[in-house]
Parts: C-alpha cells; structure tokens; sequence
C-alpha cells in the first residue's frame, strides 16, 4: 500500500497538532527529524478539527495548519471539519 | 433605523465558489482567443474550466491573513538571528558555503518563478487556476525577497555573496539552475505549469527544501531555517496545485496524456540534473550531516513518487523514463559532483575542501558499494598533492551539455569510470549531451536549444571578459579576465576553504565571542 505523509515544523502551536493526529491516525508513524516532525502512514491520513480544538481549547480553522505545514503527499480533500490526504490505489 | 442582521457566515465551499467562479465574466465584445492567446497552441485541450478545484479552497482574503502570520514570525526570527550574532553559532565556517550556493543558484529561481506563474495566471481562462496562480506568483516573490533579506546579514561578514544577481547571469555552473528555468517560462503555459508545478514542486522539491532546512537547523543556521520553512509552508500549497493541474488536464481529454508524459518525462530529468548541486551540498558541504542525497533519494522520489506514480496509473501516466538512469547515478552523484567542483573551484564564488576522515567514513558508510572504491582513493591523492604543494587547480574548461548545461563529467549507465558523451548533428553543427536523455530533450525541439547561451562557448568566443580586454596582449591570462568579468575576486571569493578570509574571520570572531579579548 502506497504511503502518505504529513510533515510539520515542531513547535508550540503545532504539538498539539501533532498529538491529534497520532490519536486519530492509530497505524501513523512519527518520524522526528531536526526542527520538524513527519507523521507517515500507509494509504490515509486524517486531520479532525475536533480533535485539535479539544487540545488547544479554542477554535481552530483547519487553513492554519498552512502557517507551520512544511509538506504532505497524497489527494487532498478538505471541508471545514477534516481534512483527509489519501493515494486512490 | 437599521437593524444589524447576523448573516450566516459562508461554508468552505460556498466561500471558495463566491471568491473564485462568482469574480469571472464572460466577454462580449472580445473574442476568447483573443482574450487567452496562448492556450491552444501546445495541443491540450480543456473542455470545462469550471471542473476545477483547490483542495485547500484557499481565497484572497484567508491567503493574506495567513501570510501576513508567516512574514511576522519568519521576521522576528531573522531580527533575533541578527542581534544575537546568530552566524557565529553555524558548525562551522565551511557551512557557509552552502548559503553561498543558495543565494547564487537558487534564489534567482523563485524570482522567476514569480514571474512564470503570474504570467500563466493570465494565459489561463479558468478563474480557478488563475487564483491559484496569482496566489503562487506572490509566494515566490516572497520567497525571493525574505532569501534576499536573510542571507543579507551573512553578506555583511563573508565573501561570495556581494554580486549574486549578476553571477546567476554569467557565472558558468549557475547557467545550470539558470538555464532550466529560462527553458521553463519560455514554454508554453500548460507546459510551464507541468514542468514547475507539478515536475518541480511535485516530485522534487521536498529534495530541495527538506534537506536544506533540515541541514541548515542541524547545523545552527536559525536565519535559513527560518526563511525555509517559511517558504515551505507555501510549498504544500504548491505540490497540491501541481497535482491538481496534471489530474485536471488528463481528465479533460484523453488526448492530452502522450503531450503530459512527454513533459513529465522531460522535466522530472531537467529538474533531477538542477538537484546535483544539492546532492552534492548534502553529502559534502554541511558540517553535520542530515541524510544522505542516496537516502533522500529513495524517501522523497522512490516511495513518495513511487506511490504518486501508482496513482496516477489509472490516467494511463507511468513513471519518468529517466527513473531508471537516475537510480544507478545516486550511488555516484555528488561525489562526482564535487570532485568537478574540487577541480574547478578557482572559477566559482564559493570554496571547496576535501572531506577530512571523519567525513570519509559517514561516506563510506552511506555509500558502501561506490565510496571506497571509486572515490576515496581521489581523494587520498589529492591530499597527498596538497600536502606536497602541488594543489591542482583545473584551468581548461569543460565541455558542457546542450541542454542541461552540466560540464560533460557523469559517467556512463553500468560503468561508473567512464565519461558519458553523446551527440547528435542538427543543420551541420554538432551538439553535446551528458546523457541519451538530454540528448532526446535536444532532438525533440532543436530550435529551442540551438539558441543556450553556453558559458564555455561563451568564454571562448570572447564574450566573457571586462569591455576594452585585448585577449591577443602577451601574456593574456583568460581566468584572470573572466573572474573579473564576473566580479568574483581572486584569492578571496574562491579556491579552498583552508587558507581563506572566511576561515580566518570566522576563528577570530568566535573566539572573540566566548573570551574577554
């Protein structure tokens, strides 16, 4: 199965980010590497925006990942409330 | 009086519709053709321009908001690095070097990239595309500027940074990065958007961003860290758009996957050939190393555009011809990168220096089927020649390839001891190629690439000396009046990093920082 990743600077506003998706993404992969964090994982990925409102206990709009997103791969496909990045084969 | 309604706030989708397709018109008094001159000639055919689609939906109002966020923190970053003497805190002085490299070779790029999208922007009907476009032309317009203004301080305290702009125009290996940008704007719009978007940004861009910031990060550079994930958290942006713009046109008529395959193919080695200056910076130019280009390779093209590749299949579209090529030449790539720069670095803005034992070892290590038995045993004897005084700086230019513009030093597919040469005869001239797929490249538009500006040729028919030099003089020293032509100064901008200005001010000042001298 083909993989797709999420890669994100390690900082204090991504952490909390980052802890969200692990949860939600039970098969990922955290690779830790210097300044930045890439979460792997086989065919699909999903970013809840729940998720990390809970963590940051605020609202969050899902179009601030931009600020710290370093990279990702895969089709894209988001709505206000996931965004979910997934190869079709 | 008025009553304030709360209106209900726009969806995502509804948001997008209303800031892209709802700002278009259809014209009356103008033919289409007339408005969009540029988008029939190349053979894609579109349809329906409304199908399509940012992922993201990202409009006007949100890109600024978000941008105006990045640009305060990446400046607040760069004002601490400033203050705080940040330089002094790299591994040390030869890591410079690889800014030097960056400044020169890739920064120019963004500019251009700021200018090709924006006019593509423009060639496209789709109100889609064109935001998208819009959106990345002044991306790589910040992208140029914030690299300008952050490696201005390292201007300030070392050579090889003072005349970059001009240097991207004369100077011979930056006519590589050069070149293969000039080719791509002066495309056609479908073309240009495949070759950057999706070629370039797509399938090979985290090869140049990642391990660069990655490698500036693990080696104490926080002013290059920080206006690389800067313009890195554009780059998903970008990679999203590139994908979305070889799905969209393989969708709209079948007959355009023998055109985008021709230009997949083209660009993925075009921009491959540009990363050897990369490879080479990661295996040989950071102190402290991240990964190695042979791993980088296999993460960023083997897996991630093994899967991309996969899945664009079910479009007909199969991996570039030149993967193949390309995975015998990462066991052999930078090592044979830098030993051409060892040899020729009395004509480069930047210094070189052999790796030292530790070095050779990682190498080892990361290369164990090519390093000990190709490439350290150069290197043992060109330590042993410097150690007895006989540094051998190489004067006799190289040839170079046609289209890529690499002086001819890669070596054959399966036989990594001997020079790959090919050539082709095009109106009773004779053309040079590194490779059978530059070769190819050239054969297929011949009139395009009979026109590079080669800077060997160049050189050789006089075009690259100070206005007023007399190359028939006795004595005439050609070097000496090229380095003058392209403001690199002699003994100080180039030749070997021990020994130099930088070596030298980089010791004295840290030492300044950590005593009361």
């Amino acid at each position: 199965m083909s993989t797709v990743f999420i890669a994100l600077q390690t900082n204090e506003e991504t952490r909390p980010i980052i802890e969200a998706i692990v949860e939600d993404n039970p098969h990922a992969r955290v690779n830790e590497a210097p300044a930045m964090v890439k979460i792997d994982a086989d065919g699909r990925l999903v970013v809840k925006r729940s998720s990390i409102e809970e963590r940051l206990g605020r609202d969050f709009d899902l179009q601030e990942l931009h600020i710290n997103l370093i990279s990702l791969s895969g089709n894209i496909e988001e709505d206000e409330d996931q965004m979910i990045l997934a190869w079709k084969n | 009086m008025d009553m304030q309604v709360a209106k209900k706030k726009l969806g995502l989708k509804e948001k997008y519709q209303v800031m892209t397709r709802d700002l278009d018109w259809t014209p009356t008094y103008q033919k289409m053709e007339d408005i969009y001159p540029y988008v029939q000639y190349e053979g894609i055919k579109i349809h329906d321009w409304d199908r399509w689609e940012d992922p993201f939906r990202l409009t006007m109002d949100a890109y600024w908001k978000y941008q105006a966020e990045k640009e305060k923190k990446l400046y607040a970053i760069i004002d601490a690095y400033a203050q705080n003497n940040g330089h002094l805190n790299v591994t040390d002085a030869r890591y410079i070097n690889t800014v030097k490299l960056f400044l020169t070779g890739v920064s120019p790029l963004e500019y251009m990239a700021h200018r090709g999208f924006a006019h593509v922007g423009r060639a496209f009907p789709g109100p889609g595309p064109r935001v998208a476009c819009l959106m990345q032309s002044l991306d790589e317009m910040r992208h140029f500027q914030t690299q300008v203004h952050a490696i201005s301080n390292y201007n300030k305290y070392y050579n090889g940074f003072h005349d970059f702009r001009k240097w991207h125009d004369r100077v011979w290996y930056l006519s590589v990065p050069k070149s293969f940008f000039d080719d791509a704007i002066t495309a056609g719009p479908f073309e240009f958007i495949v070759a950057i978007g999706f070629s370039f940004e797509y399938v090979l861009t985290n090869l140049l961003f990642v391990p660069f910031v990655s490698g500036a990060a693990y080696n104490g550079d926080m002013g290059t860290m920080a206006y690389g994930f800067s313009a890195q958290s554009d780059e998903a942006r970008h990679m999203t758009l590139g994908l979305e713009v070889i799905k969209f046109i393989l969708e709209q008529d079948p007959a355009n996957l023998p055109i985008v395959q021709r230009w997949i193919d083209k660009w993925t080695w075009r921009g491959y050939r540009v990363l050897t200056l990369v490879a080479m910076m990661m295996d040989y130019m950071l102190p402290k190393r991240t990964m190695s280009w042979k791993e980088a390779w296999e993460i960023y093209f083997e897996e991630n555009g093994g899967a991309l590749f996969r899945d664009l299949a079910r479009y007909g579209i199969r991996m570039p011809k030149c993967a193949e090529t390309i995975a015998f030449e990462k066991d052999h790539l930078s090592h044979q990168a830098w030993c051409t720069f060892y040899n020729y670095t009395a004509a480069t803005a930047f210094h070189t220096w052999l790796p030292n034992e530790d070095e050779m070892q990682w190498l080892s290590a990361k290369y164990p089927d090519s390093f000990d038995k190709y490439y350290r045993p150069r290197f043992d004897f060109w330590r042993e020649q410097a150690a007895k005084g006989n540094r051998f700086y190489n004067t006799t230019l190289p040839m170079l390839c046609q289209t890529c513009q690499v002086p001819l030093f890669f070596t054959e597919p399966g036989d990594p001891t001997k020079i790959c040469y090919r050539e082709t005869d095009y109106k009773g001239m004779k053309y040079h190629f590194c490779s059978d797929h530059c070769k190819e490249i050239f054969e297929h538009e011949p009139e395009k690439y009979v026109q590079a500006w080669l800077p060997v040729h160049q050189i050789y028919q006089g075009n690259c000396f100070p206005e007023g030099t007399d190359p028939t003089a006795e004595g005439f020293d050609p070097l000496k009046a090229v380095l003058q032509w392209y403001n690199i100064i002699h003994g100080r901008d180039n030749l070997d990093f021990e020994g130099s200005e930088d070596q030298r001010n980089f010791a004295a000042w840290r030492a300044q920082a950590t005593r009361n001298v």
